[in-house]
């Protein structure tokens, strides 16, 4: 840790509420009694996975968002819309692409009306200090990512921001590139030579927060809560080799499988009993089976550490992790204490032909996913054997966000195609049993 | 709303060729022969006073359903053409070196301006007949939209994915079945939206082609622009509104049960995988997909158009297919000399008529002044429609739930022929005395003004999030807002609709300038008047010059201003 952490707080954030407001039913919580205080002189990490509201979380931390309910003090006074002395880096830049770097890196200065001529010192500055000297003039669809998002960042510091605001800053980037502008970062943050007090960064990339942050802040999902908060140890510059390193960041892997307790479980709607209460991820099937294809091979013979997995596979947390829990869904493979563990189906599904597979999948889905069980009891109840998908989605979004449910619906069409327990017609929306094997004749 | 680019916008040939030249010698031609033949053919017409149109309204069904059966007459003429024509300038390196610049001339030709020569020159082809009078109004509506569409398609075939080319080439596809599975589906989305956006100006040209005047003499033709010009004849303002009501139902219908579920159906032939954010199905589309019975009906239909689609049709070798064959010297002989002949034929037709009727440097400098003067209305028209309908269209976009509403009361609007208002703007000018020159001018851009403002708003919905949060995280506002962040970002889509109107405006130009109420008549100054009084002067000479000047200033505008702008702003400030 640094040292010289001041102790008052640059940014408060108190029982912060943001709900999604739905006509039909309860609002939709995205986040719940979230708590945050950001100090002078230190780099915090919201750490999460997608749809846990972090990236919500830190547009409410930049005045882009009113919360539902709580507190936000920016120095101690409430902060009402875009605040002096926040800036914020884009995951997907942001430039404006009909203007120069020189004058995307002068927008925000332009806005507070500061002259020309200390306009173009403090954008010079600022491009020379973050390594973009030669490219005033170009234009961003000249530049590479990297370049691009060196732009965003010296957009941002030259208004000298108290606060820096990163939202998943270097996942449209590539490996190299993106570890190239963490290094500079923190080198650039560790010389003091930013002009900054505080920066809070959202990522989904574990080893990225342990890397760069003095605190993170892990993030559970559905609703956002701050499940845990860690503070990192080690001083920079850090090795990501070092086992000490290695450790905390198996920790929080663990720390993110933990099985959160499903408030669905309790409350016994029958609705929930159906199981339209289960939200799931867009996973293709074709991942699923390579997976389960890796883990049932060596070295893993079954079992495998997330981390290695992750590293072996060249995937990130936010990418396997999903990929697992799904797996864990259809009770193909266990997730505990940051390991993924073939079941016995799931090594089954590894030794079977194509029509084997299949088959195990469709049992899988029948037995443990009551959305795709409810789908196929419909479609052998109707005497057409057809179903609109509009009636299964409208069910979805009295538990869930419209895009969740979007993306719930949508996983249950591809799953059950593959497993070849209805087709479906995207034209007209409709579950059918045609070309189904098994399927009772129609009438 | 998908954004598909007027045809003419896309073509990226921005310097006048050789090959223009000759192209507008040919269309020149073509007008001056159809001239020539008018004197000869109109002599032995009777009047038709049998086509007796009255101001009952229980007639309007009838006279509505003529007006659209005209409009769908056309419309399928245009898609015959498109089909035949398209492929051929795309295949052929010589029809495409003559065909593609006389499209983008025939575009720009104003189509009002010799309405009464092709009437005139249907009716000689059936002498005394309702055909011959059928026949041109079809053809004026033809002419709104054939080339649009032909060049739309061109323009979709000469951007074939080469991938998908391969894929049919090693299938061994015959050309038949390629032109079906590949290169019309490919066309389609492009095609479907340039057809309507040709549709909505087609509305514009069937009300003016069903009253036609020439010289002393005039014809109508059952249907509601004929309906109209009857009214403003017996000074009834009831017979105004009840043809605007009946053209409501009319245009309604047309955007509900056509217009909407193609626009929907056509994005199925878009070329990009992912998903995007589509909008809902028109309900007529839902209903033809959700139906049993009409869902097989549909089904039965496709099927059918599949097994002709897949007829193993050989056209010419298809063995031809497999190499490109190089080309031959005496066939590129043959075509040049041709090409050669048929210009300086052309060449010979206008100097013959030109010398014969006199038309004068005078005369020239006399339609190149109303030329100017038009030119400067239409400038200032567009000018004066930017600064209204921008700041609401970038109002409307920004905010999703206004954007879908307004968006499809936009469509509606251009669609909507604005002729048939405006006789309420002539009542006011002559009730109030207002000056023609001033307060007939916004007639030209009434009907335009809203392909402005519907690609404005697509343009504002379209406007990237992120972007929108940068600018509010670094609290650019006010005019700074304006100046470095929303109008770049939506200055493409202006142009387009700018584009689009200005064009429709020059058109509108012959019949806005000039306006009667009864025994009243009000005339501007400008080239549209100049054309129209020609017209009922009889005097051809001055007809065809007016024309050829017009086009030649909708050439010029596209070339030097429009076009210009377009690629800068391609270029420059897309995404």
């Amino acid at each position: 840790m640094d040292g010289q952490i001041d102790p008052t707080p640059l940014m408060q954030v108190s029982n912060i509420r943001q709900s999604y407001h739905k006509d039909s039913s309860a609002d939709l919580l995205v986040l719940d009694d979230v708590n945050v205080t950001l100090k002078t002189g230190e780099m915090v990490a919201l750490l999460g996975r997608s749809g846990s509201g972090k990236s919500t979380l830190l547009r409410i931390v930049a005045g882009l968002l009113k919360p539902t309910a709580g507190d936000v003090k920016w120095r101690g006074e409430d902060l009402d819309g875009p605040a002096d002395g926040v800036a914020m880096v884009f995951q997907s830049f942001a430039l404006f692409p009909w203007l120069t770097v020189q004058e995307n890196v002068e927008l925000g200065l332009e806005a507070r009306g500061i002259a020309k001529e200390e306009r173009e010192k403090r954008a010079e500055e600022a491009i020379d200090l973050i390594g973009l000297g030669g490219y005033e003039s170009a234009y961003p669809k000249e530049l590479s990512g990297g370049m691009r998002q060196r732009v965003g960042l010296a957009r941002a510091l030259v208004v000298h921001p108290d606060l820096l605001l990163m939202d998943e800053p270097f996942s449209a980037l590539d490996v190299l590139t993106a570890e190239t502008l963490r290094t500079d970062l923190i080198d650039l943050w560790m010389d003091k030579k930013l002009p900054i007090k505080s920066i809070l960064m959202v990522t989904h990339n574990i080893e990225e927060a342990v890397l760069m942050c003095d605190r993170i802040l892990v993030f559970s999902s559905n609703p956002g809560r701050v499940a845990s908060e860690l503070v990192v140890p080690f001083p920079h510059p850090r090795n990501r080799l070092d086992p000490a390193f290695r450790e905390l960041v198996d920790s929080i892997y663990a720390l993110m499988t933990r099985r959160t307790v499903k408030p669905a479980a309790t409350v016994q709607s029958p609705a929930a009993e159906a199981g339209f209460a289960m939200s799931m991820q867009p996973i293709s099937t074709n991942l699923l089976a390579g997976l389960i294809e890796t883990l049932a091979s060596p070295p893993y013979d079954g079992r495998a550490d997330l981390p290695a997995l992750a590293g072996g596979l060249q995937l990130e947390a936010d990418e396997l992790l999903p990929m697992g829990e799904a797996l864990q869904t259809l009770h193909l493979a266990d997730l505990a204490d940051g390991d993924l563990i073939l079941t016995d189906s799931g090594k089954q599904f590894a030794l079977a032909d194509t029509d084997g597979r299949k088959d195990i999948f469709a049992a899988a889905l029948r037995a443990h996913v009551p959305l795709v069980a409810a789908i196929r009891r419909t479609l052998d109840e109707r005497w057409n054997h057809r179903a609109s998908s509009v009636r299964f989605l409208d069910e979805l979004e009295d538990h869930m966000s419209p895009e969740y449910a979007e993306q719930t619906l949508r996983t249950a069409i591809a799953w059950g195609r593959y497993a070849e327990l209805y087709s479906y017609d995207e034209e007209a929306a409709q579950f059918s049993l045609e070309d189904i094997e098994d399927a009772p004749a129609a009438q | 709303m998908s954004r598909s680019l007027p045809s003419s916008l896309t073509s990226g040939r921005r310097l006048p060729n050789m090959w223009d030249a000759l192209a507008t010698a040919c269309v020149l031609a073509g007008i001056v022969a159809l001239v020539h033949a008018t004197p000869q053919t109109f002599q032995p017409i009777d009047s038709p006073n049998a086509i007796e149109v009255t101001l009952d309204p229980a007639n309007l069904p009838e006279y509505a359903l003529r007006t659209t059966m005209r409009m769908f007459a056309a419309l399928f003429a245009s898609l015959v053409f498109t089909f035949t024509v398209a492929p051929l300038a795309a295949k052929s390196r010589r029809a495409s070196l003559i065909l593609v610049p006389m499209l983008d001339i025939l575009q720009s030709v104003p189509i009002l301006g010799f309405l009464t020569f092709t009437t005139a020159f249907f009716m000689g082809l059936f002498p005394g007949k309702v055909a011959g009078l059928e026949l041109a109004a079809i053809f004026a509506v033809f002419t709104s939209q054939a080339w649009n569409m032909a060049f739309s398609m061109y323009q979709s075939l000469t951007t074939l994915p080469a991938d998908l080319v391969e894929a049919t080439r090693a299938f061994r596809l015959t050309p038949w079945q390629r032109f079906w599975r590949l290169e019309v589906p490919y066309s389609m989305p492009g095609l479907v939206w340039n057809m309507m956006l040709s549709m909505s100006g087609g509305w514009f040209f069937v009300v003016a082609s069903e009253a036609i005047t020439l010289g002393d003499k005039s014809w109508t033709l059952p249907g509601i622009g004929s309906y109209v010009s009857v009214a403003l004849d017996q000074r009834s303002m009831t017979g105004v509104w009840w043809a605007i009501l009946a053209m409501f139902v009319v245009i309604l219908a047309y955007d509900q049960l056509l217009f909407r579920p193609l626009v929907a159906w056509s994005a199925k032939f878009r070329m990009e995988l992912t998903a995007g954010a589509t909008a809902e199905d028109p309900w007529v589309l839902k209903l033809l997909r959700r139906t049993h019975v009409l869902s097989l009906i549909m089904d039965w239909l496709g099927e059918l158009g599949r097994s002709v689609a897949s007829l193993r049709l050989s056209v010419a070798s298809s063995t031809g297919e497999r190499h490109q064959r190089p080309a031959s010297r005496l066939g590129d002989a043959v075509f040049y000399a041709a090409a050669a002949i048929a210009v300086g034929y052309s060449m010979w037709l206008i100097f013959d008529y030109v010398r014969s009727h006199d038309v004068g440097l005078a005369d020239l400098g006399e339609a190149v002044l109303m030329g100017l003067i038009t030119m400067v209305r239409v400038i200032v028209l567009i000018a004066l429609a930017a600064v209204i309908w921008v700041p609401v269209g970038v109002w409307i976009g920004l905010r999703p739930e206004w954007a879908r509403r307004v968006q499809v009361v936009a469509q509606f609007a251009a669609a909507f022929p604005a002729n048939l208002f405006f006789p309420v703007f002539v009542i006011l000018i002559v009730r109030f005395h207002g000056n023609s020159d001033i307060w007939l001018t916004p007639l030209m851009i009434l009907g335009t003004q809203w392909y402005i403002l519907f690609n404005v708003i697509a343009g504002a919905s379209a406007f990237p999030g992120d972007l929108q949060e940068a600018a509010k995280n670094f609290q650019v506002r006010g005019f700074l807002w304006w100046r470095r962040v929303i109008f770049p970002g939506i200055f493409p889509y202006f142009v387009t609709g700018a584009i689009t109107a200005s064009g429709g405006s020059w058109n509108a130009s012959i019949v806005a300038e000039v306006a009667s109420w009864g025994d009243d008549k009000l005339q501007a100054h400008g080239l549209g008047a100049y054309i129209a009084q020609a017209t009922t002067d009889g005097n051809f000479a001055k007809v065809v010059l007016g024309v050829a000047v017009m086009s030649a200033f909708v050439l010029g505008f596209n070339r030097v201003l429009w076009r210009p702008l377009y690629t800068y702003a391609t270029r420059r400030l897309t995404l």
